[in-house]
């Protein structure tokens, strides 16, 4: 790698470098526009919040890029939010709040909720799994019929009612900062657990190896001794896992949950793994990119908010980057042929 | 008129990090076959895809009968009369076979104002052109229906069917039988009887001598000469190519076979129609040939021993143990390896770095704590076995797609190494890799063989059985049906054996 970097700082490769990462310096761009024409834009506040934003999303998009490095995807990931903060909303519940769900649960600390939905999404992961791995159903299939069946499921759970009426320490979990101090919310903690974790998971482990190996070569991994589907049963099960633990955060982000909540996560997670360079032919992504991928969609809807766009156009815009920022990519590849 | 129908002068093709063409040239009189030789990565490739039109050349110029032109595409191509078969077939095998010649350009007939496919004309013209090819399929039926010899020779019927005035045949007879090989050389010698002139590459030294008039030899993109096929030698064509001398063909052999460690008995597909009762034994130090026409089923055969097919039935013991094998992961634990027959699909992880994919196979002896990888371990393992092995690489973390043949086929012996198994099965080794690669992969084997390592071998090359094998195995339609020992095995021995049908 060292040897082939050393190419010469001329116009020349500045250019190139600044087109293979068009849209990284185009958002870097728009947040510098929207910081010289609003006011506030950098205050502790909004940056503190950004980072609020980007945690669970980070945490999400972490989940589905297992996935998508196998050459599969996770329809599944929104709905199973939900779930999982449906389920820690109605076991965090204050035990006078008169429409409390769980009405025979004792008070629980939310460590045994987040337990709790971890181990029940990660049932759910587990199924994705299997159904992928042994009965051979293509992910985006399986795991389409699965976002269905969560939603039906959180629906008879819930009753299709609102769930709200948290304890205090369970909402302090999102709101609270680390001294006080804006800029380091509780939030941010889990994301740089869970952006370790997986580093460690992806480049110093077996388990990420076998990983890219069967999203390079699935047949080719088989012969190399690989066991291609006890693999990707962990996969799913740890990408379940991610969005219990994001569903749990939202809940207490939110101070409520519903059916809705998650809703669309999972093509948002999987739109910033692409822009973060996860290759939909499989066998390549790396968490750095999944990062900025996040990051790229939260600066943009945070500039476009404070730019005092109609809610409308920030679909519009998400939109134009997926498409744009997935050209892009492909003519990195294209390129070289 | 020139005396020549297709020149192609100082043609000059860069790719990013590549000169791929310097200044190469060739030169097709109307009615010869012209057989293009190089090593892989030589350019012919290149030369013939920029002929079509696939590739725009950077310099150098086209002069089709008389005329200077600009290919702009194969479609361009195909209406001026250059028609190309590749390399690798791109069949759409759900479609039948009559659309699959006629693809891109449809028999169009007026529904009104509308141009709709005339389908009754397409099939009644797949027919025709099927039959000047002695083909005998239903141009209704499935393409997939065919074996993928049969598709190539549809594919040849559709360069036909374009009337061309040029054909480039790239790498024909890959796959093909001894019998179709013979049906496509009356085609190729009809062709050139009506004038038509062939660009024929191919890495077969017999075939080149016996069918072309022209032979032109690059080398790494360069034009290294021309001459008349009458006068050349295999070793002739092979020192132009390589550029040096090869003394040998095959290295000596210094390993001495001793006892049987393998043993395969009564080994039976869950398939009908593969392997059955296959029983053969291997010795420590021992290289076994297997020979058998295509679809004697000896990948099969070894594909069912390493776990990758299922068998019903048989006893695989070594050194008297039996082992139980129903995944790749079981033949591994038990210390076989196998390098598969088709690269690119069962063997390389091609996005992935060369360490990853030397690894890949052998991670657990590299854990620290039982769970981290200890990456300065791997890293020596790599460099230790591109040493080895004098892999030709920038760097350990270069992709291993981007690497010639010869060299992927190294790292993916060196993944095996790395696990010091005791039984190697090696599915055609040497296919598609160039001479000189091929010399230095029999050197490996040899040397694999001199450890005491047991050693299986599958090969289609007849030279190569002969020329590499302690003894020969040899299957016909799914038995085993002989064993000739290394030294007196010959063409005909071998082919009596593989042609036993029941």
């Amino acid at each position: 790698m060292g040897e082939t970097k050393t190419t010469a700082l001329n116009g020349k490769s500045v250019l190139k470098f600044i087109s293979d990462h068009a849209i990284i310096f185009l958002i870097i761009l728009l947040a510098l526009f929207t910081w010289a024409n609003s006011q506030n834009f950098m205050s502790k506040d909004n940056v503190g919040n950004l980072i609020s934003n980007v945690a669970p999303r980070f945490i999400i998009a972490c989940g589905v890029s297992g996935c998508l490095i196998t050459k599969g995807t996770d329809l599944s990931a929104g709905r199973q939010v939900g779930l999982a903060a449906c389920f820690a909303a109605m076991m965090q519940q204050t035990l006078d709040y008169s429409a409390r769900v769980f009405d025979w649960m004792p008070d629980m600390h939310w460590v045994f909720a987040l337990l709790i939905s971890v181990a029940i999404m990660g049932c759910i992961g587990a199924v994705n799994g299997c159904v992928i791995a042994f009965l051979k159903v293509p992910p985006f299939i399986a795991t389409l019929g699965m976002q269905t069946l969560v939603y039906g499921a959180c629906q008879v759970i819930t009753g299709n009612q609102p769930i709200g009426g948290f304890k205090q320490n369970y909402r302090d979990l999102a709101s609270g900062n680390f001294f006080g101090e804006r800029l380091l919310p509780y939030l941010l903690l889990p994301a740089l657990l869970v952006g370790l974790f997986m580093w460690f998971l992806y480049n110093k482990t077996r388990h990420g190896k076998y990983m890219y190996a069967i999203g390079g070569n699935e047949n080719a991994a088989q012969v190399a001794g690989v066991n291609v589907n006890a693999s990707l049963i962990r996969i799913y099960i740890l990408a379940s896992v991610m969005y219990a633990l994001a569903g749990f955060l939202i809940g207490s982000k939110a101070g409520g949950a519903s059916t809705a909540t998650g809703q669309g996560y999972e093509l948002e997670a999987i739109a910033a793994c692409t822009i973060g360079g996860v290759s939909v032919n499989g066998g390549v992504g790396r968490i750095s990119g999944i990062l900025v991928g996040v990051l790229v969609f939260e600066v943009l809807k945070i500039c476009l908010q404070f730019l005092r766009f109609d809610p409308a156009y920030t679909f519009i815009a998400q939109g134009l980057v997926i498409i744009v920022a997935v050209a892009l990519d492909l003519r990195k590849y294209l390129a070289k042929k | 008129m020139s005396e020549y129908r297709l020149e192609m002068h100082d043609v000059v093709k860069t790719f990013p990090g590549v000169k791929a063409l310097d200044h190469a040239q060739l030169r097709l009189r109307p009615g010869t076959v012209h057989a293009l030789m190089g090593e892989n990565g030589a350019g012919k490739s290149t030369l013939m895809k920029c002929m079509f039109g696939i590739y725009h050349m950077d310099e150098g110029e086209v002069i089709y009968e008389g005329e200077r032109v600009q290919i702009k595409g194969p479609l361009d191509a195909l209406n001026r009369g250059i028609a190309m078969v590749h390399q690798e077939l791109q069949p759409i095998p759900e479609r039948s076979i009559g659309e699959n010649i006629y693809v891109g350009r449809y028999p169009l007939k007026h529904f009104g104002p509308i141009k709709v496919i005339d389908h009754a004309k397409m099939y009644e013209d797949a027919a025709k052109v099927l039959k000047e090819v002695h083909l005998n399929y239903d141009p209704k039926a499935k393409l997939g229906s065919l074996s993928v010899s049969q598709m190539q020779l549809v594919e040849i019927a559709k360069a036909v069917s374009a009337d061309c005035k040029v054909l480039i045949l790239d790498e024909p007879t890959s796959s093909l039988t001894a019998a179709e090989v013979e049906a496509l050389f009356t085609i190729v010698n009809e062709l050139r009887a009506k004038g038509v002139c062939i660009v024929y590459i191919s890495h077969k030294m017999d075939e080149i001598l016996r069918i072309s008039d022209e032979v032109t030899v690059m080398r790494d993109g360069q034009y290294i000469g021309t001459w008349n096929a009458k006068e050349l030698t295999t070793d002739f064509i092979i020192t132009k190519m390589v550029g040096r001398e090869l003394t040998n063909l095959f290295p000596q052999r210094e390993n001495v076979p001793g006892e049987v460690v393998f043993e395969v008995q009564d080994f039976t597909s869950i398939n009908p129609k593969s392997f059955r009762h296959a029983s053969f034994n291997v010795r420590k130090g021992e290289i076994l040939g297997v020979a058998g026409l295509v679809g004697a089923q000896r990948t099969e055969l070894m594909e069912g021993l390493f776990g990758l097919r299922s068998h019903t039935a048989g006893r695989i013991t070594y050194k008297g143990r039996e082992l139980k094998i129903n995944q790749p992961k079981d033949a591994i634990n038990n210390g076989i390896a196998m390098l598969t027959e088709d690269r690119r699909a069962t063997g390389i992880l091609g996005v992935l770095s060369i360490a990853d994919n030397v690894s890949i196979a052998s991670l657990n002896q590299y854990l620290m704590a039982g769970i981290m990888l200890n990456d300065s371990k791997i890293e020596q393992l790599v460099r230790d076995n591109v040493a080895k092995l004098s892999i030709k690489t920038p760097s350990s973390r270069t992709q291993i797609q981007s690497l010639s043949g010869g060299n992927q086929q190294k790292v993916l012996i060196s993944r095996w190494l790395a696990n010091d198994p005791d039984i190697f099965i090696l599915d055609e080794p040497t296919r598609g890799i160039d001479v000189g690669a091929k010399y230095e992969i029999y050197c490996i084997i040899a040397e694999l063989a001199k450890q005491g390592k047991s050693v299986i071998m599958i090969s289609s090359e007849m030279s190569e059985l002969i020329g590499m094998s302690d003894r020969v195995m040899v299957m016909c339609d799914g038995r085993v049906t002989g064993f000739i020992d290394g030294a007196e095995a010959n063409q005909e021995n071998i082919m009596a054996l593989a042609t036993q049908f029941e």
